[in-house]
């Protein structure tokens, strides 16, 4: 009885964590004084960029079946669809700044930008495609090299997406940004360093 | 044989003297030549509107554009230059016409022109300056606020013959 309790208490503490470290970076990007001068298609990018990042902390933990109820096979379907919620979040992203001011996203697209944040948004969103592509055949692959494969373009969105982040100085407020920042460092190192391969366990015990 | 001309510490020596000699004038080729013209900017023509009217300022006003033109090579002053400017400011984006202006240069080749608040767009507080009047080649500059608060910006021309 009180086991079962703690455990509830352990779990609702997890989820209490990781939803402050996301709720609170995305409620002060979403009442940025910033918006006020901002059209609708540049906010919805801006907006689609914090969800994206949020997304980066949440992808190793469903992953690793870390988030209590979100353990083996659940947890890896969660993961599934996140990534492909994190496809169209860089879609509407890209897309948004597009409508917006198109030079500025053509330079950025071809690496050509004056700020260089700009070429480590644009690294993320090509090893976020990439990771697509390789889930779409991860089946024709060996397990040891889809997990080679995914962990490496992992880390490449996860720095990319972190470096873009932090350079910009946009609609996001800079301590919750940099704890969010900190937190998908942490986060994927944690998977992607993982000896023990948790993530791989995590689908082993429950035969998926 | 060691005649002068060949030992190690002549040979460093006149090695060092060269390149002390030759390096300077490879790094800093524009010195002899005064004033370098300014390059264009990456990204200053982004969102250019070509023609922008002279006007007394853009929009309500409150933040300072300021800047110079001179002309290559002597630096002297050149007055009656247009210089065209725009920005992402509290009253528009850069697409919008009405956040473009443009101004001419004093006697002394200074500028400035009074426009909203510039507030900060694809990550940097900035602005975008043109010259495109054909005398000079076309410059774009892409100046960045130091600060978000900063209520002013400057931005240098040295122009040279088209």
């Amino acid at each position: 009885m009180i086991i079962t309790e703690k455990l509830r208490l352990r779990a609702g503490l997890a989820w209490a964590l990781v939803a402050l470290a996301i709720l609170l970076p995305l409620a002060l990007a979403a009442t940025s004084p910033l918006l006020a001068w901002r059209g609708p298609a540049y906010i919805i990018a801006g907006l689609a960029g914090v969800v994206a990042m949020a997304m980066l902390l949440l992808q190793p933990l469903f992953a690793l079946g870390w988030l209590p109820g979100l353990a083996g096979r659940r947890g890896r379907r969660v993961h599934r669809w996140t990534g492909a919620a994190l496809v169209t979040a860089v879609i509407i992203h890209v897309a948004g700044l597009w409508l917006t001011s198109p030079p500025d996203v053509i330079d950025a697209l071809l690496f050509a930008s004056p700020t260089p944040f700009s070429a480590w948004g644009v690294i993320a969103m090509w090893a976020v495609f990439a990771t697509a592509v390789l889930a779409a055949l991860r089946r024709r692959l060996r397990p040891r090299w889809w997990r080679r494969l995914h962990t490496a373009l992992a880390v490449v969105i996860a720095a990319g997406s972190v470096v873009h982040a932090l350079l910009i100085e946009g609609t996001m407020e800079t301590v919750s940004k940099a704890v969010l920042c900190a937190l998908v460092v942490a986060a994927t190192l944690w998977v992607a360093a993982d000896p023990g391969d948790r993530a791989g366990r995590n689908r082993a015990q429950s035969g998926g | 044989m060691t005649d002068a001309f060949t030992t190690r510490r002549t040979l460093l020596a006149t090695t060092g003297a060269f390149v002390a000699t030759a390096l300077p004038g490879l790094i800093l080729p524009a010195r002899a030549q005064g004033v370098a013209a300014t390059p264009s900017m990456r990204g200053g023509s982004n969102n250019y509107l070509p023609g922008a009217p002279i006007v007394e300022r853009i929009g309500g006003g409150g933040f300072w554009m300021t800047g110079t033109v001179r002309r290559a090579g002597d630096g002297a002053p050149l007055a009656g230059q247009r210089i065209q400017i725009w920005a992402h400011t509290t009253e528009g984006n850069e697409r919008d016409p009405w956040s473009h202006g443009a101004t001419l240069s004093d006697a002394n080749g200074e500028f400035r022109l009074e426009m909203p608040q510039i507030v900060p767009a694809f990550g940097q507080p900035h602005g975008h300056l043109a010259y495109d009047s054909g005398d000079f080649r076309t410059v774009f500059l892409r100046p960045v606020m130091g600060s978000a608060r900063d209520t002013s910006l400057h931005a240098d021309f040295v122009l040279e013959p088209a």
